[in-house]
């Protein structure tokens, strides 16, 4: 099953790397955009807090949580996919 | 604890939650028996560290693998859980509350940060890191870059941010014995240090690891138990995390209603609230630089990254950060939670415990101000003498809101020695990690790789146990001279330990062309550059950077260490075919660690 080949390596390296990426986007979106423009998000309003509060508070922070199990669950995806998994 | 308690774990702690539940119930009883709040303190902190001594002591080992790693044997869930105390201090438990109660939009900073951390240890370091093999994080660059000036450069950043975040965490420890054991803060802090000593010295990460699983479930029950009981009274129902949006806007329309002014007078060490809970216009740069620096700091702090070398497997490092966050979120969503809370517990005139707006004998006579302006964390002054007690006449440290907070709204006394509990376990079991860190890397990357290579396992873990009880009476005696707040050190720790290791960590695993010379060169650079920048803002020898304040010099420091290691980098030649060999193995799970031997 373990394909040692040069080539498999690279294109497991390369989904992963793809994968990581994506989370990164994510995360910048989650952690660092929203939360700057938490003025801008306050005039909406979401379980009856100002939706950039919210964010702050506790829609961002879920979100991360959200993002490692998709991405862990991605990424055990590859790991078997390519015959590296423990 | 043998092969049969790993087994058991889901019996041996639902049997120990158990247990302290019937001991909160024992002291509720007690209370009523006409006990009074002082012992049933006492009661609370003796009992809980007579347990994680007793976890401490069963958990003793003379094997290197579980003195370091915890005999690689800890299944994802209850690291997620040890983690999760590991990671909040009292830092987290005792002031981030009071942080957000009074720092307002760009306190946040704080709580989004110390969670998005995850994801960058999730995606970019624990299972490369888990795959190693390492017994430390020096270890990791010691090896991936190779030499020992590398490895000796790891461990100064890590001794410097780890001591930093240590000394917060005992003078904590020190605050909350003081305060409910009624003896100076000096003696304190050395009572604390005794029980952190227990719980780590004899079992090494082994004793920590199970202790800080205990210290969790202590802590986390300690949280939520007065902010649901609060929330009930407030009718927010027995989840407040959903349903106090209305509190958020009901205290803007007390802010507006009384105006936040600074104090007419001000009184040393407690503040009045300036800042609205609210009003992000302006505050964004403030708020992310800050979280930034905690995001990147949490992916380069060893102690916990250390966390992620105990369990059995690659996959189950990833599953066990998720664990981590999962746990990690029970507190840092009710925090802010907690601070509005209390807030509308002290502002709000239609609520029985109010105290704004209130006559002032009224106010100065009420138990929980005697008793907490006795210490100095609170303070009343009818500053412009109209014998009503204004919004900026209320003086508090921000440090206290979460302890003070069961005595604000009225709880009963058996809540606060919980919450006493709560905040002890949370800066024992912080303060047991970093401990841990700071001596694992002098004994194993200093004393046993560096220095005497062929010293054997008794001898390494003789050295191991010295220098634990040698860096902690050093940090303890820190602690006792009171330099700064615990918010304030804790953020240092994390700007010094991203920018000396963010980098070259990072770069170590997802960048095969670097190599020794960059990776020094980028823990000097940011290092150096970072802590300059602390001295000179913080001084005030020089105006800060585009407001970039003493608490967010990672901002500067990682910048530094980036460049600095890419052109050392591209300026020498690339790393060996073995070492590039190296990290190709680093990116599977599969196959045997690095440090095979280990």
């Amino acid at each position: 099953m373990a394909d040692n080949s040069a080539q498999n390596r690279a294109e497991h390296w390369r989904k992963t790397r793809n994968l990581t990426i994506l989370i990164l986007v994510l995360w910048v979106l989650f952690a660092i955009i929203i939360p700057y423009s938490a003025a801008a998000l306050n005039s909406m309003s979401f379980l009856g807090f100002p939706l950039g509060y919210w964010f702050c508070v506790q829609g961002s922070l879920i979100a991360f949580v959200l993002m490692i199990w998709f991405q862990n669950w991605r990424q055990d995806a590859i790991d078997d996919e390519h015959g590296v998994s423990e | 604890m043998e092969g049969g308690f790993t087994k058991n774990l889901g019996k041996v702690y639902a049997l120990y939650t158990l247990g302290f539940l019937v001991f909160f119930a024992f002291m509720a009883v007690l209370e009523s028996l006409g006990f009074s709040a002082e012992t049933i303190g006492i009661g609370f902190l003796l009992f809980t560290i007579g347990i994680y001594a007793l976890i401490g002591w069963l958990s003793r080992t003379a094997e290197v693998d579980a003195y370091y790693v915890a005999g690689r044997e800890v299944p994802a869930v209850y690291n997620g859980m040890a983690t999760a105390a590991d990671w909040m201090s009292g830092a987290s438990f005792v002031a981030l509350a009071g942080g957000v109660y009074f720092g307002g939009y760009p306190y946040l900073g704080f709580i989004v940060g110390w969670t998005g951390g995850y994801v960058l240890v999730n995606s970019l370091m624990a299972p490369y890191l888990r795959k190693f093999g390492c017994y430390t994080v020096p270890d990791f660059i010691g090896t991936r870059f190779g030499g020992n000036f590398a490895r000796v450069c790891a461990v100064v950043v890590l001794v410097v941010a780890s001591f930093t975040y240590v000394t917060a965490q005992i003078a904590a420890t020190g605050t909350i014995a003081a305060q409910t054991l009624g003896v100076p803060f000096e003696y304190g802090v050395y009572m604390g240090l005794l029980g952190i000593f227990i719980c780590s010295m004899l079992g090494g990460m082994r004793g920590v690891t199970w202790t800080q699983v205990a210290q969790y479930i202590v802590l986390i029950i300690a949280y939520l138990l007065p902010l649901i009981w609060m929330s009930n009274r407030l009718g927010y129902g027995i989840i407040p995390h959903f349903s106090y949006g209305e509190g958020v806007h009901r205290i803007a329309e007390l802010e507006s209603q009384y105006g936040l002014q600074k104090a007419a007078e001000n009184i040393a060490g407690v503040s009045v609230l300036t800042t609205p809970q609210n009003a992000p216009s302006g505050g964004g740069w403030k708020m992310i630089t800050l979280a930034i620096c905690m995001m990147a700091g949490t992916a380069s702090l060893p102690h916990i990254l250390m966390r992620y070398f105990t369990t059995p497997s690659v996959r189950a490092a990833r599953k066990s950060v998720a664990w981590s966050l999962l746990f990690i979120l029970m507190l840092y969503l009710s925090a802010p939670a907690l601070a509005t809370l209390t807030k509308l517990n002290l502002l709000d005139p239609n609520l029985p415990t109010s105290i704004i707006g209130k006559p002032f004998e009224e106010v100065s006579a009420l138990s929980w101000i005697q008793h907490w302006s006795s210490i100095g964390m609170v303070a009343v002054a009818d500053q412009n003498g109209d014998g009503i007690l204004q919004l900026n006449e209320f003086f508090m440290k921000p440090d206290i809101v979460v302890l003070a907070t069961p005595e604000i709204a009225g709880l009963p006394a058996v809540i606060s020695g919980l919450v006493a509990a709560g905040g002890l376990a949370a800066a024992m079991s912080t303060a047991d990690g970093l401990l841990l860190a700071i001596a694992n890397a002098l004994s194993h990357d200093l004393y046993y790789s560096v220095i005497d290579p062929k010293a054997d396992t008794r001898k390494r873990l003789i050295v191991a146990r010295v220098l634990l009880v040698f860096i902690g009476v050093a940090a303890a005696y820190m602690a006792a001279q009171k330099l700064t707040g615990i918010l304030g050190a804790v953020a240092w720790a994390f700007d010094f330990a991203c920018s000396g290791l963010f980098f070259p960590l990072v770069l170590g695993v997802w960048w095969k062309r670097a190599n020794a010379a960059g990776a020094i060169a980028g823990m000097v650079a940011g290092f150096v550059v970072g802590s300059w920048y602390l001295y000179m803002v913080f001084n005030g020898l020089m105006d800060p950077w585009f407001q970039i304040d003493h608490l967010r010099f990672g901002i500067i420091g990682m910048p530094a260490s980036l460049i600095a290691m890419v052109v050392v980098t591209l300026l020498t030649p690339a790393p060996s075919k073995e070492v590039q060999d190296m990290v190709d193995e680093v990116r599977i799970p599969s196959g045997k660690t690095i440090l095979g031997s280990h």
